[in-house]
């Protein structure tokens, strides 16, 4: 059966308090996930109190701010700190999203940040990304092509490149997929939201000449049809994008290939 | 230790190359039903009241008879589709899997033999 609670070394605990409020200034709580692989403890819950009036607007800034001076074994990954390199995803106040692109003062009272959901945990909020990209490397994400390369470029009308547009942005943070149930429960066969958004991205690509061939391997009751349409994928979505609708649309090309 | 490559799982046994006819049947079955689940609430709202020997009266009716069979056909193919999705959603246990999807097979069977049964002896009673 679908496991509905936490093994007994993943229950979290509650863990300590590494600083106090002060009594100038705009103060913050943070409640973050804290696991590391080298204690065989727990994992639990820190928290720390951040003074918003000398911190960035964002999650992330707040994050920065606690490894540089509260705490430096709090680890996470960053980059871009601007929403392009997905980096930073993580559950922040229940929801998945990009810390640079969460403002501190959305949260209403204290922040809580966790790992993105149902991932593996390398260390605090650290998932284990290589069973997501492995997905995304099995829908072959490059232009497929039969007839001789052109000597200069593959063209595309001006209404083909704009079949594109809300497909092109994705930038692979995972945001959708770990707040997918289906995903959840079967990510070993399901490709979730954003693999399958990549997918419709190069089926709908009008200079690919592949597009059959990648039909043929999503359509599996597992790869394909785990979606119920939950539409979780589509509220998370950090660069607002709309995976539920690509996937639909991989549906309708299911059928209107056959009727 | 499973020393197996991310792609290797990931592509695992390949693409079913089926999926699509499940859908498809999911949704006619779902628009027969919404169609033929009207007739029978009108059916059974003009019906209320009535005695025993006006419903087989009715239903002696072989275009009343066909469309309730058509019904229990239709909505059993749904609830057959609908409920082997939601096994193999939630059960990973391959074994269990097997066992429930042959018992949904036979549930869905057995329902609509004999409701059909049913219909066919007070249409020709």
């Amino acid at each position: 059966m679908v496991q509905l609670t936490l093994p007994k070394n993943s229950q979290i605990t509650q863990g300590k308090t590494w600083n106090q409020r002060g009594s100038k200034g705009r103060w913050k709580q943070f409640s973050i996930y804290r696991w590391s692989p080298d204690t065989g403890e727990n994992p639990h819950i820190d928290n720390y109190w951040i003074n918003t009036d000398e911190c960035g607007p964002m999650v992330l800034d707040a994050l920065i701010k606690i490894k540089n001076e509260i705490d430096q074994t709090l680890t996470f990954r960053r980059s871009c700190r601007e929403g392009i390199c997905g980096s930073c995803s993580m559950n922040i106040d229940g929801t998945n999203t990009l810390a640079c692109l969460k403002a501190i003062d959305d949260v209403s009272g204290t922040v809580k940040v966790y790992p993105l959901p149902h991932m593996t945990v390398i260390k605090d909020l650290v998932p284990d990304m290589s069973h997501f990209y492995a997905q995304h490397r099995s829908i072959e994400p490059w232009l497929k092509t039969d007839t001789p390369t052109p000597p200069i470029e593959w063209k595309q009308s001006r209404e083909d490149r704009e079949q594109l547009n809300g497909l092109y942005e994705c930038i692979l943070c995972a945001c959708c997929s770990t707040s997918c149930p289906s995903y959840w429960w079967n990510s070993d066969r399901y490709l979730g939201p954003a693999i399958l958004l990549q997918a419709y991205r190069w089926i709908n690509d009008s200079r690919d000449e592949a597009t059959g061939q990648r039909l043929d391997d999503l359509e599996d009751p597992f790869r394909l049809y785990r979606c119920h349409t939950i539409l979780n994928c589509t509220r998370a979505c950090p660069k607002g994008l709309n995976p539920a609708k690509a996937i639909a649309e991989l549906k309708k090309l299911m059928v209107e290939r056959r009727v | 230790m499973n020393m197996r490559t991310p792609l290797k799982n990931v592509r695992h046994l390949g693409s079913a190359k089926e999926g699509a006819d499940h859908f498809w049947m999911q949704r006619v079955t779902a628009v027969a039903n919404l169609v033929l689940g009207l007739f029978l609430v009108w059916l059974i709202a003009s019906l209320a009241g009535a005695d025993y020997a006006t419903v087989k009266s009715t239903l002696a009716n072989p275009i009343v008879a066909l469309l309730l069979a058509m019904l229990i056909v239709s909505a059993t193919i749904h609830m057959r589709l609908g409920m082997q999705v939601i096994i193999e959603d939630y059960i990973t246990r391959e074994s269990t899997k097997i066992v429930l999807l042959l018992l949904n097979n036979f549930f869905a069977i057995l329902v609509a033999s004999a409701s059909v049964w049913a219909i066919l002896k007070l249409s020709f009673a």
